[in-house]
C-alpha cells in the first residue's frame, strides 16, 4: 500500500479496499470466501489447523482462483466453535473438525450443497439453522464494539479499511476541531466500559483543560476480571478499531502518544496489536503529520505481568512506569497528573472501540440505542452454567431474562437458575427477582451489583453461594497489593471468617462481625479493589441469607459443595453390593461384603473425595 | 550461583536494547523471564548494575507480579484455570488431581524438573471451561479423569 499521506489518498484507499472486501464476500465473479474463527477459544479447539487444511485442499482441487480462506476474529458463540463461515451464502458451520474439511470442500465449495449435519441445531425447535443471523444467539445482538470481529482478517490493514476502518479518523482530522470531538462524545452519552461508567467525554474534557507540553492516552487492556474476555476478543478481532479510537481520543484532548497495556496472558491479542501498529506506521497512519494534517501520534505496547490491581488506572500507570503496580492516592487525578506526571486519560478497550462508531454515525444516532442514563451497547461474557457460553453484545437496557434465556439458551441439564454474578470480584449477584430488570450501569448498582467489565457468570442450584463468596475473597486476598491496611488485613480476615463458615465452625457472631468488617473495608480502602472487595459477600448475604444460616446454624451446605459440611452416604436399598466403591476409596473407609452385605461409609475416616460416588454405576451413593 | 557468561552477555544486551525507553524495567524483566523462565537474584543484580535502578526496587517489582518467578520452572508448565467460569464448573477438582498425581502444590516444581503447576486466574477461554494450559497450549473441558492422560502425554514426549 502506498503511504497514506493525504486525506485524498486515504479516501481512495478506503474506496478500493471496500470494493475488494465487498467483492470477496458478495460472490462477485463466482468468488467464495471461507472465514474461520481465529479467536483464542477456537484456536484452542484446532481452528488454525482448519485454515491450513482448507488452503491445502483448495489448492489441490484447483479452486484457488476463486476461493479464499483466512482466519477472522471471534464469532462470540464460543461453546459451538470452531466456526467456519462460507460467503456469499453466509452459511455457518459449527464444531468443525479437521475431518470435516474435505466434505465442506467437496459438497459445498464444489457441489454447492450445504453440509447439513454441521449446521447449528436450535435446542428448542430442533431445526437446523444455516445462516448466522437466523440463530437466536445472534438475533438480539447489536455489534458496535465487536464491529468487524468475525468478518475481517485482523492481520491486514486492507481488510480494516474495507470495513469502515479509519473513516472516523479522517472525519475527525479533516472536519472537526478537538472540542467538537469532545462535545460529540459527551452528547453520545458514552460511559467508560471498564466498570465504573464514568462519562468518557467528561474525562477527556478534564485532560483537555490542563495545559501541558505532553499528554498521554492509555488504553486499559488489563482485563483481570476472571470470566470476562471481551477486551481480548476485540483486540484479537479488530485491533485497528481500538487504535483508531485511541487516536481520536488523543486528538480530542491533545495527546500525541498512546500506550496499550495488555495482559501478557493474551499472546494472540498482543501479537495482532503489534502487527497492526507496525502496519499503520509503515503507511504513515501513525507517526508525524498524519494525513498531512499536522497531527502526530505514536503508539506503544506494554504487557501486564499478572496483577489484577493493575486494572485500577493509577496502579496501571505505575506499572507502565516500571514500578510495583500499586494505586496512587487521588487527587491528583490522572487527567491532571498521570503517566510520568503528565496529564493522562485511561480508557478501556471497549470504550475506545465504541468511539469510531459514534463519530461515523453521529452522537444522536448512537444515543438512540440504550437507556436514559446508559447509551449504546455493552459486551457481556456469558459463562458458567449456561448453554450458549460466549461473547454477546446487546443494547443497554436488555433484560437479564433475554440475556440468559433468549441469547444464552438457558441453563443446561434442566437445572434451576440460581444467580448471575456481574462485575466479577467487585460486583454482586442477581437472582430470579432481578430477571426482568433492564440492565444498565444504574439499575445494576440499584440492585446491589455493578456492570464491571461485563463478566456474567451464571450459577445453578448446584453452586453454593457461600463457596462463591469465598472464591472471590480468595482471589481478592491474593491480589490485594498490600498498600493500605483496610484492604490488606480486611480481606484476609474476611477470608478467614468465610472459611470458618464453610468449615462449620462459625457462630452467629461471625456473621455480624463479617458484615461489620465488610463495611469497614468498603469505606476505608484506598482504591476500587478494596472498596468493592466485600461486594460479593454483602450481596450473597443479602440475597441468600438462608444459605448462610444453614451453614452457620445447621452446619449444612444446601448445595452439597462445602466438603466439611457434606456427607457421602450409600443408600442400602440401591446398593448392588458390587464392592466397586470400596475398591475406589483411597482411604479404605468403605466396608461391606461383596454380593451379601450392602456397603457402608465410615464417616469418621471419609476424606470426602467423591471417588465412590463418581464410580458407582447404580447411583446408590448420595450427598447430604 | 554465578551467571554463565553467555547469560550475562545476554542480559547486558537486553538492558542496552531498551536504553531509549522511559522506565524500561518491566520490559527488561519480561524479556529475561520469557527467555530463561525465571529471574534469579544474580540476574537482578546485573540489571541493577546496567540500569542504575536500585536492587531493592527491582526485587520489589519481581516479587509483585505473578508473571515473574525467582526459581526455575519445570519443562512443562501446567496451568489450571481457576477463573470464575472454570471454577463454577469444578476446575478445583482438576487442580486437585494434578496436585495428587504430581505430588506438588501450585507454584511448585516436581523434583525431576519436568512439571510446574500453576493456578491461573482466567485465561479468557471461558467457553472451554474447565480449561488447562500446558506450555501455553489450551486443553478444553478437562475432567479430573483426563489428568493422568495429560501427564502421560508429556512424559511420553520426554521418552521419545
Amino acid at each position: 500500500m502506498e503511504r497514506l499521506s493525504t486525506p485524498e489518498i486515504l479516501e481512495r484507499e478506503i474506496a478500493s479496499c471496500t470494493s475488494s472486501f465487498n467483492d470477496k464476500l458478495s460472490g462477485k465473479g463466482g468468488k467464495r470466501a471461507v472465514l474461520i474463527c481465529g479467536g483464542t477459544g477456537c484456536i484452542a479447539n484446532g481452528s488454525e489447523d482448519l485454515v491450513e487444511e482448507f488452503r491445502r485442499l483448495i489448492k489441490e482441487k484447483g479452486l484457488d482462483y476463486r476461493v479464499t480462506c483466512n482466519h477472522v476474529g471471534c464469532f462470540g458463540f464460543c461453546s459451538q466453535g470452531p466456526f467456519v463461515k462460507i460467503f456469499p451464502e453466509d452459511t455457518l458451520y459449527r464444531k468443525v473438525t479437521i475431518k470435516d474439511v474435505a466434505r465442506i470442500v467437496e459438497e459445498d465449495l464444489i457441489g454447492g450443497r450445504i453440509v447439513e449435519d454441521l449446521l447449528y441445531v436450535d435446542p428448542v425447535t430442533h431445526e437446523k439453522v444455516a445462516r448466522q443471523d437466523d440463530i437466536n444467539f445472534y438475533k438480539k445482538q447489536k455489534r458496535i464494539s465487536l464491529h468487524g470481529c468475525s468478518l475481517i482478517n485482523p492481520d491486514f490493514l486492507e481488510e480494516a479499511l474495507g470495513y469502515d476502518g479509519f473513516k472516523a479518523l479522517k472525519k475527525v482530522l479533516t472536519t472537526m476541531k478537538p472540542q467538537d470531538v469532545i462535545d460529540e462524545v459527551l452528547k453520545s452519552g458514552l460511559r467508560g466500559r471498564g466498570g465504573a461508567g464514568f462519562p468518557t467525554g467528561r474525562k477527556w474534557s478534564f485532560a483537555a483543560a490542563v495545559k501541558s507540553d505532553k499528554k498521554y492516552i492509555v488504553c486499559n487492556g488489563d482485563e483481570g476480571d476472571p470470566g470476562a474476555f471481551m477486551d481480548r476478543s476485540i483486540l484479537e478481532g479488530n485491533p485497528f478499531e481500538v487504535i483508531e479510537g485511541m487516536m481520536i481520543a488523543g486528538y480530542a484532548f491533545g495527546a500525541d502518544e498512546g500506550y496499550f497495556y495488555v495482559r501478557a496472558e493474551y499472546p494472540i491479542a498482543v501479537e495482532r496489536l503489534q502487527r497492526a501498529i507496525k502496519d499503520m506506521e509503515e503507511v504513515g497512519l501513525l507517526g508525524d503529520n498524519i494525513l498531512g494534517t499536522g497531527f502526530n501520534f505514536r503508539v506503544h505496547l506494554r504487557e501486564g505481568a499478572g496483577a489484577f490491581v493493575c486494572g485500577e488506572e493509577t496502579a496501571l500507570l505505575n506499572s507502565i512506569e516500571g514500578k510495583r503496580g500499586m494505586p496512587r492516592p487521588r487527587p491528583p487525578f490522572p487527567a491532571v497528573k498521570g503517566l510520568w506526571g503528565k496529564p493522562t486519560c485511561v480508557n478501556n478497550v471497549e470504550t475506545l472501540a465504541q468511539v469510531p462508531y459514534i463519530i461515523r454515525v453521529g452522537a444522536e444516532e448512537y444515543a438512540k440505542t440504550g437507556t436514559e442514563g446508559s447509551k449504546g451497547t455493552k459486551v457481556f461474557a456469558l459463562g458458567g452454567k449456561i448453554n450458549n457460553v460466549g461473547l454477546v453484545e446487546v443494547p443497554m437496557g436488555t433484560t437479564l431474562r433475554t440475556l440468559i434465556y433468549d441469547i444464552g439458551g438457558g441453563i443446561p441439564g434442566g437445572k434451576k437458575f440460581k444467580a448471575i454474578q456481574t462485575g466479577g470480584p467487585s460486583g454482586g449477584c442477581l437472582t430470579e427477582e432481578d430477571l426482568d430488570t433492564p440492565i444498565d450501569y444504574d439499575t445494576l448498582v440499584a440492585r446491589g451489583s455493578m456492570m464491571g467489565s461485563g463478566g456474567a457468570i451464571v450459577m445453578d442450584e448446584d453452586n453454593c453461594m457461600v463457596d462463591v463468596a469465598l472464591f472471590y475473597m480468595d482471589f481478592i486476598c491474593s491480589e490485594s497489593c498490600g498498600k493500605c491496611t483496610p484492604c490488606r488485613i480486611g480481606t484476609k480476615r474476611l477470608h478467614e471468617m468465610l472459611t470458618t463458615i464453610v468449615n462449620g465452625t462459625a457462630t452467629e457472631k461471625t456473621l455480624e462481625d463479617m458484615e461489620h468488617l465488610a463495611e469497614v473495608t468498603q469505606k476505608g480502602s484506598l482504591c476500587a479493589l478494596g472498596q468493592t472487595a466485600a461486594n460479593p459477600i454483602l450481596s450473597t448475604m443479602r440475597k441468600f441469607p438462608e444459605e448462610y444460616r444453614a451453614h452457620v446454624e445447621e452446619k449444612r451446605c444446601p448445595a452439597h459443595v462445602c466438603k466439611k459440611l457434606t456427607r457421602y452416604k450409600i443408600v442400602p436399598e440401591l446398593c448392588k453390593k458390587c464392592s466397586l466403591c470400596a475398591r475406589n476409596c483411597p482411604v479404605q473407609c468403605i466396608s461391606g461384603v461383596p454380593g451379601k452385605e450392602p456397603y457402608h461409609i465410615d464417616q469418621s475416616r471419609c476424606i470426602k473425595c467423591g471417588a465412590c460416588m463418581a464410580g458407582c454405576r447404580f447411583h446408590a451413593i448420595v450427598k447430604e | 550461583m554465578a551467571l554463565r557468561s553467555e547469560a550475562k552477555k545476554d542480559i547486558v544486551a537486553i538492558c542496552a536494547s531498551h536504553k531509549e525507553e522511559p522506565s524500561p524495567l518491566m520490559i527488561i524483566l519480561e524479556e529475561i523471564q520469557r527467555k530463561y523462565g525465571y529471574i534469579p537474584i544474580e540476574a537482578q543484580e546485573l540489571v541493577s548494575e546496567e540500569t542504575g535502578i536500585p536492587l531493592a526496587e527491582i526485587y520489589g517489582v519481581v516479587t509483585f507480579y505473578n508473571f515473574f518467578s525467582l526459581t526455575p520452572k519445570g519443562k512443562y508448565v501446567v496451568g489450571v484455570c481457576l477463573g470464575t467460569a472454570c471454577y463454577v464448573k469444578n476446575s478445583q477438582a482438576v487442580l486437585d488431581e494434578f496436585e495428587k498425581l504430581l505430588g506438588i502444590k501450585p507454584g511448585q516444581t516436581s523434583d525431576d524438573g519436568l512439571f510446574t503447576i500453576e493456578a491461573l486466574r482466567c485465561i479468557g477461554a471461558c467457553a472451554l471451561a474447565p480449561a488447562v494450559s500446558i506450555n501455553g497450549k489450551v486443553y478444553p473441558m478437562v475432567q479430573p479423569g483426563q489428568v493422568a492422560g495429560l501427564i502421560a502425554e508429556c512424559r511420553a514426549k520426554e521418552e521419545a
